[in-house]
This record gives structure tokens, sequence and C-alpha cells, in this order.
């Protein structure tokens, strides 16, 4: 665990190093999120204070999006898409199939916070219905029992590793 | 021709013929290819080569539109013929590269069609049914270049129209073009693209915004992010081309974030161009200058509404303004701005370099150009096509897409979005045209068309896009943020058969009172599935609430939707709305 002091050196070296030049409230949670999966509170305040706003500014918009969350995820992301293209094809189904195997009732991480699962409003590969992603790698023409394979496939180290070197452009 | 655009194009041209000049593997790895394996396909395709020692070119690039074909793999020797092999797993790998690359065989039994050239036993690609009566001008290149390759797009024909608008047009005459042809915007509305131009060009500077939408949270729709992910460089084309007509000197690409496609290959090519002066100060060595950056949401539907884009990119909550002021007045930032689709700017290259008139004489009369239409759901072929206005839904969704598979009955067609339509299949025969599908009580939105077989439930899919409404409603306005919640609140007791007598009439209420008191177009469009859906299938409505059964089955079982949706109904039970505001509901109705 970080301590506080150490996290809020972190928040503000990734707040510097925002990677477009326009930096705002929503830009600055976003850098932070995607450098620690997640917004704390000493986030919020470090946010507040880089750009020049409230903090309830802030919380404003960190409220407001719904991919912004408040506690660390599991170790590995599960999206199923729900969108229309996806229900059509049985998203329903996979979806109460993984949600069985998890052992959970909706979006949420596992009892050992090894998976969060997430439901996506349109993972943007309708073509290819259901949907899921795991660590952001997409996976199209899904059944339960591929779903699950490819879940419980997450964390075998290998896979990981896999999908690190992989550059998608 | 300017000298700096010479340069250029030698340069491109040049290397153009150098890649051609050996062999080339290109991969298509847009988000529906990666979705159907084709990471894993490239990294096979690689390991092969080298285990061959093949030396060969091995690009990314975008989406053809095959989307059902995929992953797909096109090879090309040099002289011979550019041949497209489908679903190709990484175990067929081998088999291609030993076959086509070492021994310059084509492998036909794997192969879907001759890209350029031909092979006995394969059809040309522009022959495949999929294919047939595609007129490509925004989707020109996808498939064909490496998105990221400035050289690609140059060698193609790409910015020319650039460089003849800066060394021989004045903005009037770029502008002008837009006028005569008659494009309108592919956003949803429809609004003439030169029309609202020339608002911003009425606008005092010194800087003006041109804002590109690519927010696409329309479920079913794909475009945007495909032209982005296959060739961005004619979406930036067509922004310095409309800065240029308009007077602007800043531009933004609206994307989602958690697209890491889109994203990645658009700051790509954004960054080229910057390092080819085609971007930034003195464009081509004129004295315009253009600058253009990504600008990312979080995950908000509502985003993608003008107003509401604006508020986003200055980091805010992405709630829609009050108008007026309008954008091109009072924009980000305060400045005059324009917002355009990524599919309306796409097109803006050809138009300024092929010429107005040219592009309006393509498809209809007031609905110039071309339609690009995503297909999924309930089809043989999902995927993306770009046709010309004037053919007939059932052309695509038959001829093109190959219609309901096994065998089965076309029963819906979701178009627009959800804030679009619930279609019967008596609409088959509607023209694709912007006003003809208004008059038929179609919307062609921003081009996603859902099918669905016999096999769904027309409220099914209502509730489910009502969800998504509901999800989405950014909360500014009563009508539609209660609105939406009540009529889920409704179809679900109706999916749990569990209807009441009066509730179509309640939905229709409820419905008419967002329609009126709703700031933007999400809460006064928002009513559209159920209006459609009560329109075309109101006998199965009926058959949910009176006989308490669902002639499919599959509105059955519990839905799960997303955690917002769910809390709410944890926290309130059966009635979130009602627990939270019982005067709302008792009054609703009451003007
Ligand atoms: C709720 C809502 C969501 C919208 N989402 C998008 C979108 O994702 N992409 C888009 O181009 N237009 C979207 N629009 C339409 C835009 O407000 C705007 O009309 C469009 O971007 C203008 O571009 P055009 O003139 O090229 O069509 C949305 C509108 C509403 C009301
Ligand atoms: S209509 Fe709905 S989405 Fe639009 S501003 Fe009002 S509450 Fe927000
Ligand atoms: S609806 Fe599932 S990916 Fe688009």
């Amino acid at each position: 665990m970080t301590t506080g002091e150490a996290l809020r050196k972190r928040v503000r070296q990734t707040l510097r190093d925002q990677p477009y030049p326009t930096v705002t409230v929503l830009s600055s949670l976003l850098a932070v999120q995607d450098d620690m999966g997640y917004l704390t509170e000493e986030a919020i305040q470090e946010v507040a204070r880089f750009t020049g706003t409230t903090i309830n500014e802030v919380w404003s918009v960190a409220s407001f999006y719904l991919n912004f969350r408040f506690t660390p995820p599991g170790d590995h992301t599960v999206e199923v898409c729900w969108g229309p293209a996806c229900h059509l094809r049985g998203a329903q189904t996979l979806l109460h199939d993984i949600l069985g195997q998890l052992g959970l009732s909706g979006e949420g991480e596992t009892g050992d916070s090894h998976i969060s699962l997430k439901l996506n409003t349109c993972l943007g590969a309708c073509t290819q219905a259901p949907v899921i992603s795991v660590d952001h790698g997409l996976m199209g023409r899904m059944d339960s029992e591929r779903a699950l394979k490819a879940i419980q496939g997450a964390s075998h180290p290998r896979r990981r590793e896999r999908r690190h070197s992989r550059e998608v452009r | 021709m300017t000298e700096a655009f010479a340069v250029l194009q030698r340069k491109a041209q040049e290397r153009w013929r150098e890649l051609n000049s050996h062999p080339w593997v290109r991969v298509g790895t847009a988000l529906c290819g990666q979705a159907a394996g084709a990471l894993d396909t490239l990294e096979a395709l690689r390991a092969e080569l080298t285990r061959q020692r093949v030396e060969a070119t091995v690009s990314q690039v975008g989406c053809l539109g095959l989307c059902y074909a995929e992953p797909l793999v096109d090879v090309q020797l040099p002289g011979g013929p550019r041949v497209l092999y489908q679903r190709v797993t990484p175990d067929q790998v081998p088999d291609v590269v030993q076959g086509h690359l070492v021994h310059g065989e084509p492998r036909r039994e794997l192969a879907l069609a001759a890209v350029e050239g031909s092979v006995d036993g394969v059809p040309r690609l522009s022959d495949l049914p999929m294919f047939q009566g595609q007129v490509r001008i925004a989707l020109r290149n996808a498939g064909h270049i490496d998105p990221t390759d400035l050289d690609h797009y140059i060698a193609r024909g790409g910015f020319e129209a650039l460089d003849l608008a800066l060394s021989k047009m004045s903005p009037q005459q770029v502008h002008q073009h837009v006028m005569n042809s008659k494009l309108r915007g592919r956003g949803g509305a429809a609004f003439p693209t030169g029309v609202k131009w020339r608002f911003l060009m009425g606008a005092p500077g010194p800087k003006k915004y041109i804002l590109c939408n690519c927010e696409e949270g329309d479920p079913g729709a794909f475009n945007d992010k495909g032209i982005l992910e296959s060739d961005p460089f004619t979406v930036l084309e067509g922004m310095v081309l409309a800065g240029y007509a308009t007077g602007a000197t800043n531009g933004f690409v609206f994307i989602r974030h958690g697209h890491e496609g889109p994203i990645e290959r658009t700051r790509r090519a954004i960054q080229a161009c910057y390092q080819a002066g085609l971007l930034g100060s003195h464009i081509l060595g004129s004295s315009f200058s253009f600058d253009i950056e990504v600008s990312l949401t979080g995950e908000s539907y509502v985003a993608g509404e003008e107003t509401a884009l604006m508020e986003s990119i200055e980091g805010k909550r992405s709630m829609p303004r009050f108008r007026p002021p309008f954008p091109a007045q009072v924009g980000v930032w305060g400045r005059p701005s324009n917002i355009n689709n990524v599919k309306t700017l796409a097109y803006v290259p050809e138009i300024v370099r092929l010429e107005g008139e040219w592009f309006s004489r393509i498809g209809m009369q007031n609905s110039t150009g071309t339609a690009i239409i995503c297909l999924s759901g309930d089809v043989a072929r999902p995927g993306m096509v770009e046709v010309p206005f004037g053919l007939t839904l059932r052309q695509v969704v038959e001829e093109m897409a190959g219609g309901v598979p096994d065998g089965k009955r076309l029963k819906l067609l979701q178009t627009g979005g959800p804030l679009g339509g619930v279609l019967s299949g008596e609409l088959l025969d509607t023209i694709i045209d912007f006003d003809e599908m208004a008059r038929a009580g179609a919307i062609l939105g921003s081009g996603g068309v859902i099918v669905a077989s016999e096999d769904s439930c027309a409220v099914d899919l209502t509730r489910n896009l009502i969800a998504f409404c509901q999800l989405e409603s950014c909360g500014k306005c009563f009508p539609c943020r209660l609105g939406m919640s009540h009529i889920l609140e409704v179809l679900e007791r109706i999916c749990r058969l569990k209807g009441r007598p009066g509730d179509l009439d309640l939905m229709r209420r409820v419905g008419q009172n967002m329609q009126v008191g709703s700031l933007c177009g999400h809460g006064q469009l928002g009513f559209n599935p159920v209006s459609s859906a009560l329109k075309f299938f109101g006998e199965e409505f009926r058959v949910h609430i009176e006989e308490k059964r669902c002639p499919t089955g599959r509105c059955q079982g519990p839905f799960v939707g997303p955690e917002r949706t769910r809390r709410w109904a944890h926290l309130h039970g059966e009635s979130p709305t009602a627990a939270v505001y019982p005067e709302f509901v008792a009054n609703v109705g009451k003007v």
C-alpha cells in the first residue's frame, strides 16, 4: 500500500505528465485513474489544487462519468456488453452464467478481489456480438463456455505477460 | 501545387511503389478484428514469417467492412494478385504463409476474395454481395492503408484537396464546394453542413474552433470509430479544410476514453501531420495555420450532444447548455465553434478535390452522397457498408448482409441508435434517404441498423433501449431524468407479466411530457423506441399485459442492467420513481 504522501507525489507526477496539451479537470481525472485504476480522496484534492478548482467541482465531474471508480479494482477487469446487438445475440445468458461463476449479482468485485465485473453499453465491436473484454482485450462471438475459460485464463501469468507485450495501434 | 506538397507527394509515391514491390501482408485490427481474434492471428503471422524466413512488410489496417469474415489477412506479392483470406485463425497462418508467401500459390480454399488481380475460383472483391453497389468515399482507404502512415494516405490522393485549396482557392470557394455538394450532417440531425459552416464564417475571431464529434455512444453504431481506426487522415484533412473555409484556428477530435484503437491511431496521425507541415503554423508554406488535438471524454452518452460536448472539452460534466446562444456564437471556452460528425468531415476532402457538384450527383436529390451503415444483430453478414442514398433497406439488409440466417423470419429493425426506432420488417422497402425515412417513421441517425429475428421480443428490446436511455440521462431536467426511470419501471413490470391495464397510456403520457419538457434531444427523442414499438408491435405489448404471456419468452428471466439502475431498484423496491417522487408520479400528464 502506498502511504498518503507517496500517493500524492505519484498523483502530482501523473498530473504533470498528461498526454494531451489541454489540461482540464476531466483530463486530469482520466490520467489519474489510468495510472492508479481508481480515484482516492487524495487524488481528488490534488486534481483540485492542480487545476485551480474546488474539491466540490472535481467531485461533481468524478461522480458524473460512469467510468470513474472510487475503490480499488480487482486484479483483472472483465467487461460484458449489454448493448442491443449483443443483447439480441444472447448477452443476458452470457452475463448470468458469468455472474453465477463469479458469485456476483451485478457489477462489482469478487470476494477475493480477483476480478472486477463491469457492464458496458457498447464495446464497439457489435458485428462480433456478443462481446466481452478481459483486461481490455476484446473477445467476440462469445458463448458461456469460452467466456468462462477466458476469465479463468486471465489470471494465468503467461497470458498477462503476452497482453503486455502486444502493441495495439 | 505548392512546392512543399510536391516534395511530400513524391516521397509518398516512392514509398508506395517500394512497398508494392515487396511481399506485403495487411491484417485488419480494428475493434471488430480484435474481437474476432486478429491480434492472435497477427502474432502468429509475425512468428511464422520469422520461422519461415520470409521477408514481408506486415501492416495493421482498419476495417474493410467485411466484419463477418474477420480476422482478415490480405496477402500481396509483387506483380501478383492481392488475396483476402477470411476467418484466419492462428492455426491457419502457417498454411497461408507456406502456400502463398513461400510458394507463390494463393490458398484458394481459405480465400474470400481477390482485392486486386484475379485468382481462378475466387470472386473479385467488388463482386462480393456485400461490396456490390457500394460507393466508397469516406471509406475509400479503409482496409487499404496503414492508418498511422501518412505516406500511404498521400500516395492514394490524400491532401491533394488541401494543397489545391491553399494554393488555388479562397476560403469562400472551399465553402462553395461544400454548399454545392448539398452535404448534410451525418451525426443524426442531417443539418446542411455548408449552412452550418456559414454561421462560423460570420463569427468574430481570432480564436475559433472546429470540433469533430466521435463520441459515438450509440450502441450498434461503430462507423465513426471505424473511420478513425481505418483512415484518420481523411478526417484531419476535412477538419483543416473546414478551418480554412470558416477562418477557424483550432480543432479537437472528441473521442470516448477507453477506445484505445481509434484514440491511438488518431493521435499518431496528428503527430505525422505536424511533422510533415500539414498541421501547425503556415501549413504547406501558406499563411494559414491550424492546430488539432485529441480530447477525451469519460463514459457519457449525452457528451455527444453538441453543447454537452463543449462542456466536456472544458473538463466539466457533460450536461447540455441552453441555446441560444448557439455554438457558432458562444462555443467552447466562449469562442465561436462548429461541431461536425466524423463522417461529415471525412467526406470533405473528396468534395473539395472532385468538386461539390460531383458529390451532389451521387445519391438522392436532397440526401446527397452515401450512407455508411453498420449492420449487426441477427444477420448473416454483419459489417459496415457505404452505399449511395436511394437503395432500399431491403437491398442492404437482405442482399448485402444476407438477411436473417438459419431460414428465420426478420421481425424487426432497430435503427438510429437508442433514440431511434423499433421498426417492423414492413419498412424494409423504405428508401434510404433522410426525408423518406423520416416520412415512414424511421430514423437513419448515425447509421446503425440492428436486425432481429422472429425469436426476439419487441418489449424486451425496447426495455434494453430504455434502460440505456435511463442510465445515460444527464439529470439536468426532471422530465427526462424521472421520465426515463418511470418508463423503464413500467417496461420492467410488463416484461414480468405484471403489466397493468393503463400502462401503455401511462407511458405515452410520460413520453409526451419528456418530449415537450426536455432540454436536449436525449429527453426529446428518448420516447421514440417506445412509441415506434407501440406503433408496430402494439399487439405484442397487449398480449404481455392482458394475456400475461410473452409469445417468444425472450423477455422472461431477470434482466441484469447497469449498476445505476440496480442501485435504485435495490434501494426503493418495486417503484424507485414513486418512492422518491410520489407527487411527480401522481401528476404525470396533468400539465
Ligand atoms: C443525446 C445526444 C447524443 C448525441 N451523440 C452524438 C454522437 O455521438 N456523435 C455525433 O456525431 N453526434 C451526436 N449527436 C448529435 C450532435 O448534437 C450534433 O448534431 C452533431 O454532432 C452535428 O454534426 P453533423 O452536423 O455533422 O451531423 C447527439 C445528439 C444528442 C441529442
Ligand atoms: S433532456 Fe435529459 S439528457 Fe438532455 S439535458 Fe435534459 S436531463 Fe440531460
Ligand atoms: S452492442 Fe455489444 S459491442 Fe456494440
